[in-house]
């Protein structure tokens, strides 16, 4: 019976773990693999042959236990070195797996884990595989809690191995700690609001105290205004009885009296 | 009669002189400053983009024409003329007609109580802009630094901003929750703000105008610039601009138009744009990782091809895939106006550019400045009829009622800022200003020109400006505006009562997330809002009332006393 492509995942770890079981003993379905994925088939035939290859383990597979504590690894190396990126070889695989290794020796009663406990499989031109972490002398997989804890403690590490970060080197399944948020410890939009509001203030306040010294400056004015009006009208000069200010010149008027011949009729 | 034709020195005891614009320069730009507000910025551009892009000025200006500038006219002119509030300009018009003057101040209270709140949404989204990044940017992690918390998550960094970290909302407008204090601090300054620049009223409005209303210009004129130099702005404006007249057919638009030249701020939130969520590369890079393929080996070219290739071979996996297809119209449609355009949509924007937050404070400055000097009309609106009217003794400085006001102001708007302050305001701005207006700017027209008489206002204009207006004026003064206002009020109202009154909730237990919750008004919801709709407009028969009373008690007290006199 065909089996739906969704749940080949666990079909994949199994196969994967089959196949490392298999290289110990014998290296057919191995050089198989490798010889897959080195050959040169297009990509999208290369993805039907590993379709065929996992229906058919699938049937010959017992059920093995731990194939739910792999691990699928993606690598986006191009995306974050450009034109600096390395090629992922065997090599680039055994510092994986020494990472991984390391990782788990810092885990509390697995500091004897070796790098040939970490059995790295279906590695794809993605570059994508499948790992799991085994412990030889119980033959079984370690638990997916105890890996996701070791990754997570020294994602960093991990992370500066490859030069790569958390998003170009993804564990799925394994979330990585997010920074946490670098809030200073007075918001910056207080300050700014303290700045704004405190020139707000002062602005009122100056504002109030010259419209309270111009009222008081025009409350004096006009008893000042009368008192020097009182005053002039004591110091208009009299002269012969008759004071002089209606003989000033006020307002231009022109006494026609005095108007000469001349200036009564317009000029040609 | 060898009177200069210089309102200015118009009569009036000399003790009690009218406090005047400095120059012509700042009442032209206190208008203009009044006049511009807010709703301009994210409710006319909506429009236009709704309503089929430049076929939308048609109405536009159909509308300004025969509507909008004869109104216009009509206020600047009979307030130069009487030279009073508007209490006292009605009042002047016609005793009957107080009221008009009544409601008119009771509106602008209204108004201001929720414009300011804007502003202060805009003043704390202005302070949070002088930070890099900017806060945003990205969602907050959860409590075990997992992942981002899940409201954020769901909807996006912006919204999660705007809805939890700036309103903290409710999902229903009968859970009102508690005050927001960060929202009170700012609108505690944005009073503060508008109290300085108020307060001895066109003395201090005159200086800060000169700012407050070149400023958006200025900002406006930098954002055009840097908006033409963008990719892809040419298909945005040719998209925005060209004419779409099937949508003419529409009487929506028509109303739209009118009471667009109103007064709108139309706070209903428009869609929701998903900014660069699905996209091409991330198409492609979706396909890379299901299908395994080396990384960077499909390029957009290849993408349709390979695409259609995986669906015929294996169209189970593709179909599971979150593939999204992106057509620019698809974003250009989903326009948003309001509070969805400001801090939704263009905080997104702003994000993408460089120098983020150098943008983010010009835009939200000019916001600001943008409201202030809508909000000296509105303050000005309340303060000088009460000044006028003597509603404190005389020993009271000017300094003290503006005070007073402001913050008689502040203490009523601190409901809005409530967690369920939001659905408040909307409800404030869909009903407390459109019909009002509508009616008032009716009686407005219908009483200068009826009761107050159109020879006499056109003598008044000619004495003012040395010209009588023209026939296009008496016209529109006396048919075009009024009938106008009629239809465009009857339609206004015909459509509100044809739906339910509903609010749209932000929910994140809805199962719709982030769309909003369409939600009903409860039926205590619905009172306030018959009440908030009714109250300016209910002072014009009441004053016509009480004025009534008063002339039939001064006849029926002479006919007493007349009988007596004759016998003598």
């Amino acid at each position: 019976m065909m089996v739906p492509l969704h749940s080949s995942v666990g079909v994949r770890a199994r196969s994967c773990l089959h196949k490392n079981k298999n290289k110990q003993q014998q290296n057919t379905s191995s050089t198989k693999m490798t010889k897959l994925h080195n050959s040169m088939i297009p990509v999208l035939l290369l993805r039907n042959n590993i379709h065929v290859f996992t229906y058919i383990h699938r049937k010959e597979n017992t059920r093995q236990k731990g194939a739910e504590n792999a691990f699928k690894v993606r690598l986006s190396i191009r995306t974050a070195l450009g034109d600096k990126a390395y090629a992922w070889d065997t090599n680039e695989e055994y510092l994986f797996k020494a990472m991984v290794a390391f990782s788990m020796r810092k885990v509390p009663n697995r500091e004897a884990t070796e790098i040939s406990h970490v059995l790295l499989c279906n590695v794809t031109q993605r570059v994508s595989f499948w790992f799991v972490v085994t412990d030889p002398s119980k033959n079984h997989t370690l638990p997916a809690v105890e890996v996701q804890l070791a990754i997570r403690m020294n994602r960093n590490r991990i992370n500066n191995a490859f030069s790569l970060n958390d998003q170009t080197l993804e564990f799925l399944k394994i979330p990585s700690t997010l920074a946490p948020p670098t809030d200073p410890s007075v918001p910056i939009w207080i300050i700014i609001f303290g700045v704004i509001f405190c020139i707000v203030i002062v602005a009122i306040t100056l504002l109030i105290l010259s419209g309270i010294r111009q009222r008081r400056r025009k409350n004096k004015e006009p008893s000042e205004v009368d008192d020097a009006e009182d005053k002039c009208e004591n110091m208009i000069t009299i002269e012969n009885g008759i004071p002089c200010d209606p003989l000033d010149m006020k307002g231009g008027h022109i006494n026609d009296a005095f108007m000469t011949e001349d200036e009564r009729l317009t000029p040609l | 009669m060898a009177h200069a034709p210089e309102p200015d020195l118009a009569s009036g005891d000399p003790g009690d002189e009218r406090p005047r614009w400095d120059n012509k320069a700042q009442y032209l730009l206190s208008c203009i400053g009044f006049a511009v507000g807010l709703g301009n910025i994210w409710r006319f551009p909506y429009l236009c983009q709704t309503y089929g892009g430049g076929a939308f000025l048609i109405p536009y200006v159909i509308a300004l024409i025969f509507e909008g500038i004869p109104l216009f006219h009509v206020e600047l002119a009979i307030g130069q003329r009487l030279r009073k509030g508007s209490i006292g300009v009605w009042t002047a018009v016609s005793p009957y007609l107080s009221g008009l003057g009544l409601g008119c101040v009771m509106l602008s209270s209204l108004v201001s109580l929720y414009y300011n709140t804007i502003l202060a949404w805009v003043l704390w989204y202005f302070l949070n802009s002088f930070q890099h990044p900017l806060p945003w940017s990205s969602c907050p992690p959860d409590l075990n630094r997992t992942g981002f918390v899940e409201e954020c998550q769901g909807s996006s960094a912006v919204s999660y901003f705007w809805y939890r970290q700036t309103l903290n909302i409710t999902a229903d407008i009968n859970d009102s929750g508690s005050i927001q204090w960060r929202l009170l601090i700012c609108l505690a300054a944005c009073w503060a703000v508008v109290y300085m620049c108020v307060i001895r009223g066109v003395e201090t409005t005159g200086k800060a105008i000169y700012f407050t209303a070149s400023f958006p210009y200025l900002v406006l004129t930098i954002f055009l610039i840097r908006g033409l130099t963008l990719p892809g702005a040419t298909k945005g404006l040719s998209y925005l601009f060209t004419p779409n007249m099937q949508i003419l057919q529409n009487p929506r638009v028509w109303l739209d138009a009118a009471t667009q030249i109103f007064f709108s701020l139309s706070l209903a939130f428009g869609g929701h744009i998903a900014f660069a969520s699905y996209n091409s590369p991330r198409n492609i890079l979706s396909l890379i990782n299901e299908f395994d393929f080396p990384e960077q080996s499909i390029s957009r070219d290849d993408y349709p091809a390979v695409l259609v290739h995986l669906t015929a071979t294996q169209p189970r996996r593709v179909a599971r895939l979150p593939l999204k297809a992106c057509h620019l119209e698809d974003f250009l449609d989903k326009t948003a106006s309001g509070p969805g355009l400001a801090f939704i949509v263009f905080t997104e924007a702003v994000l993408h550019m460089p120098g983020a937050p150098g943008w983010a404070v010009l835009f939200f400055g000019m916001l600001f400045t943008l409201g202030l000097s809508s909000m000296f009309g509105n303050m000005e609106a309340i303060i000088t009829p009460l000044l006028d009217n003597g509603v404190l003794p005389r020993w009271v400085p000017k300094e003290a009622l503006t005070g007073l006001v402001c913050l008689a102001c502040f203490l009523c708007a601190t409901c809005f800022t409530l967690q369920s302050g939001n659905y408040w305001l909307e409800i404030f701005d869909n009903f407390a200003a459109p019909l009002n207006l509508l009616i008032f700017a009716f009686l407005e027209v219908v009483g200068v020109v009826y009761v107050y008489g159109m020879k006499r206002f056109c003598d008044d204009i000619a004495w003012m400006t040395g010209r009588r207006p023209g026939p296009y004026w008496r016209l529109t003064w006396r048919v075009v505006s009024p009938l106008l206002l009629l239809t465009i009020f009857v339609a206004y109202v015909t459509l509100l009562a044809r739906k339910p009154l509903s609010y749209r909730a932000w929910n994140p237990q809805y199962e719709l997330f982030p769309s909003r919750q369409e939600k009903l008004y409860p039926g205590w919801v619905r009172a306030a809002c018959v009440l908030l709709s009714l109250l300016p407009v209910l002072w014009v028969p009441m004053a016509a009332l009480a004025q009534l009373l008063t002339r039939w008690k001064r006849t029926w007290r002479d006919r007493d006393v007349r009988p007596d006199t004759n016998t003598r």
